[in-house]
């Protein structure tokens, strides 16, 4: 029931800086239960000279030697990301230039929320069995806002993942299907001057969250007649560590299938980098034959269902790039005031 | 609102500075960068793009405490002369290190980072750093 697309290289990354969450609540007078709610211990800070560009580079140049492909040989490269380093000039560009994938190619930036990677990705993955290219380059990351003393500040972190599509004769993991569900919700938004986003609390969950992802993944099902126990992993957005296990529990899915993609506790929401570095690292162990449901989320509200097959040639490309845990593992404690100034919290006069 | 960073000069040095490409004199065989119009052991003009190998080792460093406009976040700033795995040197910054960590002789590998941002409104400058090398550091 393959499709004639797949991921032929995947690539995560993570920065170095890490702030816990019992050092936010101290600073924001937060009662210590809160952060304990959301399942997460620490979270992912950007170093003060890194980006969403900077990380989803070095996230794609991972997915490209995993690949094993000349860069040029990629004709679409999407960029899916919150936190642009500018508003109006590509990230795609100056991504596409420093790998050496210009001039011919497709390249642009994404906005859905945490959901434009992926959004990113599929389009990749349709381009190629299209037939309009070999290659294409679908990268999620962010260095997440959140308003500082808003409970969002617990998990709003950075990181990124990339994937180069290709065909499913090259691929380590085959595009079975998948199914997107998109409506109009007003769970989170941010406006367009505006430095943070509000959400509307009670909304990200039921009619956001539960009612897209639970709505794409039964969708996708449907469409391929498969049941939650024909999987053997099943990645969610992740923008803390409880809705993932609670999403699958009412799918069906046991905690233990979820587990291994569920990064958000140690890294914190990396928004567009979210459910991706999950399934980046179900790819770093994933054995050929086994088939993995990904299903990322953004606010506004959508989620696509992927169903991937993993081949034989998943073995020899996984140590041509680090791990996902090799990134969670390298990792500084910043206290509140080098996290606030590596995040730009701190107001001052540009000099 | 003065621009500071030439965006004509942001154009020009992005293929070296992204991915750090530099000129071999086709002469005398010696490796240059940044690139420059000619070999400064020989002076022959006669030179190739090469692209330089990513890890290498510092071979001498310095820590700015007194940094220059515009560089106060990222300071202590640590700068480097790397010598590349084949040979070539590269002054660049150090990141994704504690200036306690610094030593000459350690392992370090080519990342893209932001150099320099022209104020709040202006074009933001992308350049090679160089970090502890990754799979060594997991090796030990």
């Amino acid at each position: 029931m393959a499709r004639d697309s797949g991921v032929v290289g995947w690539g995560a990354y993570i920065p170095r800086y890490r702030v816990k969450m019992e050092e936010i609540a101290r600073v924001w007078g937060w009662e210590p239960s809160v952060p304990k709610g959301l399942g997460v211990v620490e979270k992912a800070i950007a170093g003060p000279d890194e980006d969403s560009l900077t990380m989803g580079y070095e996230a794609a140049l991972n997915a490209i030697r995993r690949a094993g492909i000349d860069p040029s040989e990629i004709k679409a490269v999407f960029f899916g990301s919150e936190s642009k380093p500018y508003a109006v000039k590509p990230a795609a560009t100056i991504i596409a230039e420093a790998l050496g994938i210009t001039p011919e190619t497709m390249a642009s930036d994404l906005e859905f929320a945490c959901r434009a990677g992926s959004e990113g990705l599929r389009a990749a993955l349709g381009l190629v069995e299209a037939g309009y290219m070999k290659y294409a380059l679908a990268i999620g990351s962010d260095t997440a806002q959140a308003n500082p003393g808003n409970v969002l500040e617990f998990t709003a972190s950075s990181g990124a993942a990339a994937f180069v599509a290709g065909p499913a004769s090259e691929s380590v993991a085959v595009l079975e299907g998948v199914y997107t569900y998109v409506t109009d919700t007003p769970d989170f938004w941010r406006g367009a001057h505006s430095k943070y986003p509000l959400h509307g609390e009670g909304f990200t969950g039921e009619p956001a969250y539960f009612a897209h992802i639970i709505g794409a993944v039964k969708g996708l099902m449907e469409q391929l007649g498969l049941r939650p126990e024909d999987f053997d992993y099943a990645i969610f957005h992740q923008p803390n560590g409880k809705f993932p296990l609670r999403v699958g529990a009412r799918l069906g899915i046991p905690r233990e299938k979820i587990l291994p993609g569920l990064v958000t506790p140690v890294i914190g929401n990396t928004y567009n980098g979210s459910a991706l570095i999950g399934f980046a690292r179900v790819l770093d162990q994933a054995k050929p034959g086994q088939r993995i449901l990904v299903a990322p989320f953004g606010s506004g509200a959508g989620s696509d269902a992927y169903s991937f097959v993993v081949t034989d040639r998943i073995e020899e490309r996984r140590d041509k790039a680090p791990s996902v845990d090799t990134y969670i593992e390298r990792k500084k404690y910043v206290d509140y005031a080098l996290y606030a100034k590596m995040r730009g919290i701190i107001e001052r006069i540009y000099e | 609102m003065p621009i500071t960073i030439s965006p004509a000069r942001v154009w020009r040095e992005r293929i070296p500075r992204y991915r750090l490409v530099g000129k071999r004199c086709k002469k005398c065989g010696r490796i240059i960068y940044p690139p420059r119009p000619a070999c400064p052991a020989c002076g022959s003009r006669d030179l190739e793009d090469v692209e330089l190998p990513r890890t290498g080792t510092v071979e001498t460093y310095t820590i700015i405490y007194t940094v220059m406009d515009g560089f106060r976040d990222k300071a202590p700033l640590p700068i480097a002369v790397v010598r590349l795995d084949n040979g070539a040197r590269v002054l660049a910054p150090l990141t994704d290190i504690d200036t306690e960590e610094i030593r000459t002789g350690i392992r370090v590998e080519a990342v893209l980072r932001r150099m320099k941002r022209d104020g709040e409104h202006g074009l933001i400058a992308y350049g090679i750093a160089f970090r502890p090398v990754l799979y060594e550091q997991r090796k030990q």
